[in-house]
């Protein structure tokens, strides 16, 4: 089986559908905060759906506003099952924590080598570890 | 982590049920960050309006009110999205507004000082040389950092909030000396002469180290920069950077004795290079903002003399906060500035105004120029294009109805 070992973790186990992206992420830049759905022009993810995916992306953007985002997608019942960043900074770790989203900072192998977007995967925070299923 | 007496006592509910979900939630973002125990805070400003938070945020901070949550550090709140006497003008929701007024009540109830800046640092509080805070924006940050010497991490609106409610923050970040440290050096050749000039630099900088945890070094310039100026240099790092903190040789207090070994050196041509950057569209020049972050007196001074005798011809928007407003008005520079047509929103920022898109479609906005580097990155969501120039050529825009 596939692993990425992950350095930072926060939350319960999940499983779901990988979505990879090449390109870092901002809830407040990127997303359509009312479909769940990238549209940031120019996104290598534009037009995607991060609704109930296990999101990798390699770096964290934005700003403080995004710490109420997660929690408002929530809410709205269109959020992510996880995040998986490669670098992340407080605002998205506070964020996620805030709405009860698995978050993990750190990773090796680096995702594009062992996952795809569409492969089924499980994240398990206490052992910072994903597997590919 | 380590534990006090006080803050077990807090997560056995003996301080309520608000203070217990608070701390609780700030013990699992510090075991993420590794940290080892909290600090006390002595201040905390968070960022809450209807626009960031929606109507989850808000009922949530109802329920906060509810369980009896009160703030145990004095805590102010950031720009927000609705300006009360502008909205009908604006064309903002009035249901949203409705909610904001909400908002504002319930965040006063648990005796959250509401004074909606991003200049906090300007003219609300000035923390000193290590003192432990909890702030966000992410401008108030850099510049407690950097300039005050003080110590925050970003503190997300819930985060600030709970550091509000316990009176204390995760160490981990900016709090240690060992994260503090320069980790690359920028030697300042241009003359920046102008605000929108040390935006620039933080472009520069900021997009080509984008790391929370990296820490420039600026030395080698000609003269002492003001307060104005490292504000939209500090505004710029973070938003393009993610940065939270930078050193100024001979300016800022904890600057080192020697210069990293990674170097850059920003000169003219680089500042120009930044200018000629931004592609200008359909040459639209009806939308000029002076906002992000609102302006000080100073900034109002100066705009007033700028537009004074001129009149704009499509839309011009100054943002700033109370304070500052009536103080402008008791100077004249707020009338100078209304009688050129310059609208003046108060306790906002451009950038997070409720239903800005809409705006920009009602009134076909295609373009926004501005002098501040920061709201120029982080209006793109909005789906304007945006271009940086210089204060006096921004408001040569702003009257002549030509973009250049």
């Amino acid at each position: 089986m596939k692993r990425i070992q992950v350095n930072q973790a926060y939350g319960p186990v999940v499983e779901g559908e990988a979505l990879v992206s090449e390109e870092g992420f901002s809830p407040r830049y990127d997303l359509d905060r009312w479909s769940g759905l990238i549209t940031k022009p120019g996104h290598r993810l534009e037009g995607m759906s991060i609704v109930d995916k296990i999101c990798f992306f390699p770096t964290a953007k934005g700003g403080i506003a995004a710490g109420w985002a997660f929690y408002d997608i929530k809410w709205k019942k269109i959020a992510p099952k996880a995040f998986v960043f490669g670098v992340t900074n407080p605002v998205m770790v506070q964020g996620a924590i805030f709405a009860g989203i698995p978050i993990t900072a750190g990773w090796s192998p680096q995702p594009r080598d062992v996952v795809k977007t569409g492969d089924r995967v499980r994240v398990d925070p206490a052992r910072k570890l994903i597997e590919v299923l | 982590m380590e534990l006090t007496s006080e803050e077990r006592a807090i997560l056995a509910g003996e301080r309520g049920e608000a203070q217990r979900r608070a701390l609780e939630y700030q013990l699992e973002v510090g075991r993420f960050w590794g940290a080892k125990r909290f600090v006390p805070v002595t201040n905390v400003h968070m960022m809450g309006d209807i626009e960031v938070m929606g109507d989850g945020g808000l009922a949530w901070l109802k329920e906060e009110a509810d369980l009896g949550a009160r703030c145990q550090v004095a805590t102010t709140t950031n720009a927000r999205c609705i300006d009360f006497a502008h909205c009908d003008r604006l064309g903002q929701d009035a249901g949203e507004v409705a909610k904001e007024r909400e908002l504002i009540a319930t965040l006063r109830r648990m005796d959250v000082v509401t004074t909606d800046t991003c200049i906090n640092y300007q003219t609300v509080y000035q923390p000193h040389l290590g003192e432990h805070v909890a702030w966000g924006d992410t401008g108030t940050v850099i510049y407690a950092n950097s300039v005050f010497g003080a110590r925050s991490n970003f503190e997300s609106g819930p985060a600030a909030l709970a550091a509000a409610l316990t009176g204390r923050t995760p160490e981990y970040g900016f709090h240690l000396d060992e994260k503090r440290k320069g980790t690359f050096a920028v030697e300042l050749k241009a003359r920046l002469d102008d605000l929108a000039d040390w935006g620039a630099v933080g472009k520069l900088v900021g997009e080509s180290h984008q790391d929370y945890f990296a820490v420039p070094v600026f030395h080698g310039f000609h003269r002492a920069p003001h307060a104005d100026e490292l504000k939209h240099l500090g505004a710029a790092l973070a938003s393009y950077g993610s940065m939270a903190m930078f050193h100024f040789v001979g300016v800022t207090p904890e600057a080192p004795a020697t210069l990293p070994a990674e170097k850059m050196v920003i000169g003219e041509k680089e500042i120009e290079s930044v200018y000629a950057g931004y592609k200008l569209g359909d040459g639209d020049a009806r939308l000029v903002v002076f906002s992000g972050p609102q302006q000080s007196l100073l900034e109002m001074k100066k705009l007033a003399e700028l537009f004074h005798g001129r009149k704009v011809q499509g839309s011009c928007f100054v943002t700033t906060n109370g304070a500052v407003l009536a103080q402008s008005r008791d100077l004249g520079y707020a009338q100078a500035l209304e009688k050129a047509g310059v609208s003046i929103l108060q306790g906002v920022c451009f950038y997070i105004l409720q239903n800005l898109s809409l705006m920009r479609e009602r009134n076909r906005w295609t373009n926004m120029v501005s002098n501040s580097a920061k709201i120029v990155n982080i209006i793109g969501a909005h789906r304007f294009n945006t271009i940086l120039r210089r204060t006096a050529d921004c408001v040569e825009v702003a009257c002549s109805g030509i973009l250049k």
